[in-house]
């Protein structure tokens, strides 16, 4: 038995809140959305506030944000074709850079964890790669066409260079550099959801994914390396990946965003039935074949679609959900 | 709870109603709100052209949470992609302005009526793509002359 109680309700966005984003240090929160504006959050007596706003850094919703690693610069993806990255060397939140390069929306942006590249993607079905050269610059270090469709979501490998992708055409795919001649390849793509992939969360050991669907479902992805134990055949390359656990019957409509906490293993969902879910993996779970329990069901935890849900890298027990309801809402999770 | 003579209904979040309609009831406010958009290119409204049909309308099973979740059909009239798409957009945004109570919405062109239905029922039913064409300007406008109501 577990539950979620809502530590505070963040309530300063206009519109819609797409996204929140949670420093790697977990004392701070940055969030965006149709406001135009990216609002960052600290506490102050125990009690969240908004520190600051950043306005004029694009003409159109901003989508997503995200951290860097070491914590000192925030990207932000927009509807309007662009990537700001913005940090605080001047003492203030500056955008000190602009990556432009897509020819419609950016719906998502990630850094990687060796602080070597940052990943964007977009309505015009390409994934770019950014090279991290020194202070502000970014060069291009491919433009990844592997899907048919709209890109939703990228997503970093906890420890190595190797991105994820989700997409609109219903697949996931995987990319890393070929080490023989540093171009970007596709190593895998992972089919079974039945509609949009909405969002990709990897599991801490980095050999598992989780993924979140349209299709209502969530699917549990699993990786097998050429010559592994369990006889599972590597036709194409080094690897292949498997769909171990499909999750159904508990979303009632689309779900925006997973998050698998790299602390506790728990899942959590974002869905457009207005619900947070957190998902727990069964103790005598087969490894080959997962099964995963509901342990929460928060009806109504925001009064409309769910977009977002962020676990707190440092307190493992808070949780982040962000709204079409233009709220941003923090929450505790307990074990009972 | 003390006993008080006047029934006072509850607004428990901001100013969102829970009130729960009867379906039927429900039926009809979509209905009546949908019937008087306009058709992008001819000078009548989706009732006229019979796009939209009170048939058309099905307020379907609620989400366990108990929010309600309603199906629209719609027929356009030509078998245009961009336009079928328009309209598609229109109902849409014409619903989520003036329904003030949750509902989730789905919008579907009527089984058989294009060749490409899946392609746009699957971008009608994408608020992310809605949200993002909304912010094109000339859309907007498109979108805004159909729907607004003529006194």
């Amino acid at each position: 038995m577990a539950k979620l109680e809502t530590v505070q309700t963040l309530s300063k966005h206009t519109g819609r809140v797409w996204n929140v984003s949670w420093h790697s240090k977990g004392h701070t929160l940055a969030s965006c959305g149709e406001d135009k504006t990216i609002r960052i959050w600290c506490q102050e007596n125990s009690k969240w506030v908004n520190k600051v706003i950043l306005t004029d850094g694009h003409k159109r919703t901003i989508r997503e944000v995200a951290w860097s690693p070491c914590g000192n610069y925030l990207a932000s993806a927009s509807f309007d074709t662009t990537i700001c990255i913005w940090d605080k060397k001047s003492g203030e939140f500056e955008c000190n850079a602009t990556l432009e390069g897509h020819e419609n929306e950016v719906k998502s942006v990630a850094w990687a964890k060796s602080g070597k590249f940052l990943a964007t993607c977009s309505r015009d079905k390409s994934v770019w790669i950014w090279e991290i050269a020194d202070e502000d610059e970014y060069d291009c270090a491919a433009v990844l066409n592997a899907h048919t469709q709209d890109v939703k979501k990228v997503a970093w490998h906890p420890s190595d260079d190797v991105l994820a992708s989700a997409s609109y055409d219903n697949m996931i795919k995987l990319f890393r550099e070929d080490p023989s001649d540093s171009d970007w390849i596709c190593v895998a793509t992972l089919e079974g959801h039945l509609s949009t992939v909405w969002g990709v969360s990897w599991h801490k050991d980095g050999q598992r994914l989780v993924s979140c669907s349209d299709d209502t479902t969530l699917k549990i992805w699993k990786q097998y390396l050429k010559d592994n134990n369990e006889g599972v055949a590597v036709i194409d390359g080094q690897e292949t990946w498997k769909c171990v656990c499909t999750i159904s019957g508990y979303h009632n409509r689309t779900i925006y965003d997973v998050c698998w906490s790299h602390t506790t293993d728990l899942i959590a969902t974002a869905c457009g039935d207005d619900t947070v879910r957190i998902f727990k993996e069964d103790d005598c779970s087969d490894d080959n074949a997962p099964t995963f329990s509901q342990i929460v069901c928060v009806d109504r935890a925001h009064s409309q679609d769910v977009n977002c849900v962020s676990w707190n890298p440092s307190l493992p027990e808070i949780l982040a959900s962000a709204s079409d309801d233009g709220e941003i809402k923090l929450w505790k999770f307990t074990e009972l | 709870m003390p006993e008080s003579d006047l029934d006072i209904e509850e607004s428990p979040k901001k100013e969102v109603k829970e009130v729960s309609q009867d379906d039927n009831e429900l039926k009809y406010t979509i209905y009546d709100v949908i019937r008087t958009i306009k058709d992008p290119e001819k000078p009548n409204t989706l009732e006229e052209l019979n796009v939209v049909y009170e048939e058309g309308v099905e307020v379907k099973e609620r989400t366990s949470g108990d929010v309600n979740v309603v199906r629209v059909e719609f027929n356009p009239t030509v078998p245009h992609c961009s336009l079928a798409t328009l309209i598609g957009l229109c109902i849409r945004i014409k619903l989520e302005r003036s329904i003030p109570y949750r509902i989730k919405l789905d919008i579907y062109i009527k089984a058989g009526a294009h060749t490409t239905e899946h392609e746009i029922n699957k971008q009608i039913n994408d608020k992310e793509r809605i949200a993002a064409a909304m912010e094109n300007p000339n859309l907007k406008e498109m979108v805004e002359n159909c729907i607004t109501e003529e006194d």
